[in-house]
């Protein structure tokens, strides 16, 4: 029997008003490629920053090698033999690819830094664990980021690194990177290394790990095999759904059907590098289309383009009104187009402002800074929104960032809904907001549709997107894979998709 | 081959060998040994100040109060060694501590408060001159024979030139400091931080430490560039290197540092003073030119090397994307 | 209205403004008398406002950059420029003492103070350079300019109209009093009247954000920085007509700073964000009284730095959580110094 060189037992984590981890365990064993899977909010970026000392942990131990440790930063976590690469690369890019390597430990010789010596290690480490020949005397933003996440992995390894852990190491890497970076784990592997794994996409999953540890909710779902676990398997678990249970629901939409009307916006082959693959969408008036997907399949980069807020390296985005493109935020709204982001707090609230103010901001952008709203107008807004949308404390002077995560965003609904949008891009509209409120914004939706306004809606929960969608867009790993009609919409279908396979 | 990171620092005295054959053709009596040794007479304290500033704007932060610390600094030196009859030996050392621990209050406040370095550095400005003040508002004079005897002594070089004690102290400090900025952790544990914090303190080295020492060897270099002032001006007084902040800025950045931090070099920075001075001795060698073209110029050459700076790092970015 | 009185934002100025002022009284029983001479008011308190205008001018434009989240280190320099360019204009005329010369110059200074705030709002919006680097340009070169159009003399003007705007009375009071009043009111009007308040505090608190939302951020940035240079010109004609001359190297020494200041003391955070004018008026004003004050009391005037040094350090601490935070908890989490590192970046 194996002995697990890393063992985390009952670890539970909170944070002033949630429980990000409660009681999860979680182990790794030598040679091994363990993968780590869970949706947003599962946990684990938290149980990754617990294991590296950058949270402090509330209860629960960790084992290294039978020892118990208890590791309270960065710095202790590389000295107990775990090493972190992140998907942003954590390095130093104005040092050189040999510095970054051993910067902190650097060979001395009576207090002086051993430049050959260390570029010579450097170089020595990266041929023969990396198989990677480089020039390690240039800066290290001389590299693209595939090579960068490599420096990044011989770091970890020069510390003599027990545990790797590589958290999303994939995301902005290219098909040849990746499996650059694969052939890579699987030498460190054979040679003993446990990896940590975290990725979004499915495939690679599959392709590199042994064992498969899903969170939900801050607690354990359970750790399997992967051999042992269908694709469609896993995807349920980290959703928390049973095959069997997968029954219809009841379809709000369905009864709306009759007001689709003519092309509000088309895509066509609009792509950008490292965000979407190239995709064909079209929304029609009065549509409320679906997209789903795991968390970084693509969905929010598809809405992002929509918008222009990120510019396109190809294909077209045609909005049929105007016959006119998207190149900005503003030009987007000038066209009918409004986008409600999922980062709430970097994306959407404006901090120091009131809720009237937070409200009206799109709309007063709209009108440019010599025609403001009244004062009693803002003020007629500010109440029919609070009222229509139920906003809690209904007081429109209240700073916005002293409400709860489900108030602001029906603030950003209220600033949004206010614009008169012809499409309005709903990112993940219901995310944090109690039962209640979610289906009061579902309802919403559909009677915004029914008045003609066409809805991109976006969500993790697929129940939702089922509900409200007239047709579904399915995305995994980047790439617009299926695009289900009002009649084929199901959960089985949407799931096998997204599982692909 | 010509490594891409050298290039700024090749401009920059590609600039001063421009500028100074440019003086030489232009104007006899330009091109001798002694005027550019002049150049090293006058600006050593600039020097000794710039090659702190170096560090500090490395880390990526900035130091507004180095030139109310030297003014404090000549103060200090002179109250105490012309009024309270204290030894050279003793007020020397004095002075240096008091500069280092001056940085070292201000870099302390910056890391732990998280308030901005311009605004912690802008209220030791404040003090420093306040307190210089507060000692007198008048010249004081220093006629210490110590410190007259270093003023004036010239050491001869081949060909009839000479240099004074301060260039020696500055050169000196130049050299210590590209050992230090190149060769121990602490400098590069310095180039990490203004490359970038985040990774810095996730890469575990010691952030807090070294911030505060950056700050601290800005003020010993002020304090030390105080104490070559006094002896250059054989005096104290609180309007002493007036807006020198400034100038130094200027020359670190002429020199190649980036503002941002991160990248530089302390012998770019010293040939960023030089190109000061070049330009001020070819401003007084004119004749007709007056004093102010030198601030018109240096701002000039600012703007030229900010842009510059700007479109490399454009550059950078979309090479990396 | 709403909240306790001390938790307005005016309300810790005006109660170290109230000190410094009640100090006086007691320090010098006439400080607040007020005597008419030649039909004009005379006192210290008259003499406050009239010598800190230039200074609330300055603070004023300062605010609405500082709100942006950028910041002006060359409005100095502005001040100084502004001045040289209407004593030389003014010293080149014929007649002296012609109100067209008079209106030719501070029309030539204020357009040179409006192409001033453009070159700095270009340098942060266009080439996006660090606000703090784009505008130590300007600080550099343009004392630099100042003496350039001064040749280094100092410009001195004998021209009745022109010493009206700094030196001149209307309705008892001094004429600068006004000019302060009428920018002030228009920078109000602008601000809370119109949407480029909202628009100014958005960008300023969120930028992202308020791209997002649809608002075109470059034009705001430009529009304050353009006014920030125009008032900073104002003040510099307030400044050189009080004394009827123009000094390249020494007018408006420090205005960058004493302005950030006022500003940060007015409650105005340097982060960006919600701005105050009023806030900033009183600031300017509390500078301005503790100068006069000092040099009241026979201290020699130099001393003010130590005091301002004190004042911005404790105002900062004030405004930085951390310090707040280290104060509350006590270094409760000292062992994860990264923890709270993360939730900032977070």
């Amino acid at each position: 029997m194996l002995v697990p060189i890393l063992e985390m037992t009952g670890i539970t984590k909170r944070f002033p008003g949630v429980k990000a981890l409660s009681n999860v365990d979680f182990r790794l064993f030598p040679g091994e490629v363990h993968a780590l899977m869970g949706e947003n909010g599962a946990g684990k970026s938290t149980l990754i920053k617990v294991l590296t000392g950058v949270y402090s942990i509330d209860e629960g131990s960790v084992m290294i090698e039978d020892q118990s440790v208890s590791i309270s930063g960065p710095l202790e976590a590389q000295k107990a033999g775990i090493s972190t690469v992140y998907q942003e690369v954590n390095l130093c890019p104005n040092l050189t690819v040999a510095e970054n390597i051993f910067i902190g430990r650097e060979p001395l010789k009576f207090g002086k830094i051993q430049w050959k010596k260390m570029n010579k290690d450097a170089d020595q480490l990266l041929r023969e664990r990396l198989n990677l020949s480089i020039d390690v005397t240039l800066p290290l933003h001389a590299y693209s980021v595939a090579i960068q996440q490599l420096i990044a992995i011989a770091r970890a390894l020069s510390i003599s690194a027990k545990v790797l852990i590589l958290d999303e190491p994939t995301s902005s890497l290219d098909q040849n990177e990746v499996q650059q970076l694969f052939s890579i784990m699987r030498k460190l592997k054979s040679e003993g290394l446990a990896i940590l794994f975290v990725t979004h996409f499915l495939d690679q999953v599959y392709e590199m790990s042994d064992r498969i540890t899903v969170l939900r909710n801050g607690e354990l779902e359970g750790e399997y095999l992967a051999a042992e676990l269908p694709k469609i398997e896993l995807v349920l678990k980290m959703i928390g759904k049973e095959l069997k249970l997968l029954e219809e629901l009841p379809k709000l939409s369905e009864e709306s059907k009759s007001s689709v009307g003519n092309t509000m916006i088309t895509a066509s082959e609009l792509g950008r590098k490292g965000a979407i693959k190239p995709f064909n969408l079209e929304i029609r008036k009065g549509e409320v289309v679906g997209l789903a997907g795991l968390l970084g399949s693509g969905r929010t980069e598809i809405a992002r383009l929509l918008f222009g807020v990120d510019r396109p390296d190809e294909g077209k985005l045609v909005v049929a009104e105007s016959g006119s493109t998207v190149k900005s935020p503003r030009q987007a709204i000038d066209q009918g187009i409004a986008f409600c982001s999922e980062n709430r707090k970097t994306e959407g609230i404006i901090d120091d402002l009131t809720v009237r103010e937070n409200i009206i901001l799109a709309l007063q952008a709209t009108r440019g800074w010599s025609r403001p709203l009244s004062r009693k107008k803002q003020d007629e807004i500010a109440d029919q929104y609070i009222k229509m949308l139920n906003i809690n404390p209904p007081n429109p002077e209240h700073l916005i960032k002293n409400l709860s995560g489900g108030n602001q965003q029906k603030v950003l609904l209220a600033r949004w809904l206010l614009t008169e949008p012809d499409l309005l891009i709903l990112d993940e509209p219901t995310r944090g907001i109690d039962i209640g409120a979610k289906a009061e914004i579902q309802k919403l939706v559909l009677s915004l549709a029914k008045q003609g306004m066409s809805v991109l809606f976006i969500s993790s929960e697929m129940e939702e997107v089922i509900r409200v969608s007239d047709r579904v867009a399915i995305l995994r790993d980047r790439t617009k894979v299926k695009e289900l009609g009002s009649g084929e919409i199901n959960q089985q279908q949407i799931m096998q998709a997204m599982a692909g396979g | 081959m010509l490594n891409r990171k050298f290039v700024p620092i090749l401009v920059t005295f590609g600039l001063l060998a421009a500028m100074f054959a440019a003086g030489s053709f232009r104007y006899t009596g330009f091109f001798s040994a002694q005027v550019l040794y002049n150049l090293l007479i006058d600006n050593s304290f600039l020097i000794i100040t710039a090659v702190g500033m170096t560090f500090v704007i490395i880390s990526g932060g900035i130091d507004l109060s180095v030139g109310s610390v030297i003014a404090l600094t000549t103060m200090l030196s002179a109250s105490l060694v012309e009024q309270q009859g204290w030894s050279p030996g003793v007020v020397i050392p004095l002075v240096l501590i008091i500069g280092a621990l001056f940085g070292t209050v201000m870099g302390a406040i910056i890391h732990y408060f998280k308030i901005q370095p311009f605004i912690v550095t802008l209220a030791g400005m404040f003090l420093a001159r306040g307190i210089c003040y507060i000692i007198s508002i008048n010249t004081i004079t220093v006629t210490n024979s110590f410190f007259t005897k270093v003023a004036q002594t010239k050491i001869s070089l081949p060909g009839g030139s000479f240099i004074s004690i301060n260039v020696i102290i500055a050169l000196a400090v130049v050299l210590a400091a590209i050992f230090l900025a190149h060769y121990t952790r602490f400098g590069r544990n310095v180039y990490a931080i203004g490359g970038s914090e985040q990774s810095a303190l996730l890469m575990g080295l010691p952030v807090a430490r070294t911030k505060i020492l950056v700050y601290t060897f800005s003020g010993f270099c002020s304090a030390l560039a105080g104490v070559v002032f006094t002896f250059y001006m054989l005096s104290g007084y609180g309007l002493h290197a007036m807006g020198l902040e400034l100038d130094t800025i200027a020359a670190v950045v002429i020199g190649g540092t980036l503002l941002t931090g991160g990248v530089g070099y302390v012998a770019g920075t010293f040939i960023g003073v030089l190109i000061q001075g070049v330009i001020q001795t070819i401003i007084s060698f004119e004749g007709t030119l007056s004093s102010w073209w030198t601030k018109i110029v240096i701002g000039l050459l600012l703007f030229v090397f900010i842009l510059f700076q700007r479109l490399l790092s454009d550059r950078r970015v979309t090479l990396k994307s | 209205m709403r909240g306790k009185l001390y938790q307005h934002y005016l309300f810790w100025p005006l109660v170290v403004l109230g000190t410094l002022l009640l100090f006086n009284l007691i320090y010098s029983p006439d400080f607040f008398s007020i005597v008419v001479r030649q039909g004009n008011l005379y006192g210290s308190l008259i003499d406050i406002l009239n010598f800190g205008a230039p200074l609330i001018l300055v603070s004023i434009g300062m605010t609405l950059v500082i709100a942006t989240g950028g910041i002006d280190l060359s409005v100095g320099s502005i001040v100084a420029i502004s001045g040289a360019m209407a004593c030389l204009s003014i010293s080149k005329g014929t007649d002296q003492n012609s109100l067209l010369l008079v209106l030719g110059a501070v029309g030539a200074s204020i357009v040179l103070s409006i192409i001033l705030g453009v070159w700095n709002g270009v340098l942060v919006t266009v080439t996006r350079i660090q606000p703090i680097i784009a505008t130590l340009i300007l600080m550099v070169a343009g004392r630099g300019i100042a003496q350039l159009i001064t040749s280094g003399q100092i410009i001195t003007v004998s021209n009745s109209n022109y010493e009206y705007i700094g030196a001149g009375s209307l309705a008892a009071l001094p004429f600068s009093i006004f000019i302060v009043a009428a920018v002030l009111l228009i920078a109000s009007l602008l601000t809370r009247r119109t949407a480029l308040g909202l628009f100014i505090e958005s960008v300023g608190s969120n930028s992202n954000a308020s791209r997002l939302a649809g608002l075109r951020s470059k034009t705001v940035i430009l529009t304050v920085y353009i006014f920030c240079g125009l008032c900073a010109g104002i003040a510099g004609l307030i400044l050189s007509s009080n004394v009827s001359s123009a000094d390249g190297n020494n007018a408006g020494l420090w205005y960058e700073l004493d302005a950030i200041l006022a500003v940060v003391i007015g409650g105005t955070s340097l982060n960006g964000g919600r701005f105050y004018l009023m806030g900033t008026v009183v600031g300017a004003l509390i500078i301005q009284t503790l100068t006069t004050t000092i040099y009241m009391i026979g201290v020699p005037p130099e001393i003010t730095l130590v005091v301002k040094a004190f004042v911005v350090l404790a105002v900062c601490l004030i405004q930085s959580e951390s310090f707040r935070k280290t104060l509350m908890t006590r270094w409760k989490k000292r062992n994860y110094p990264a923890e709270q590192e993360v939730t900032r970046h977070a």
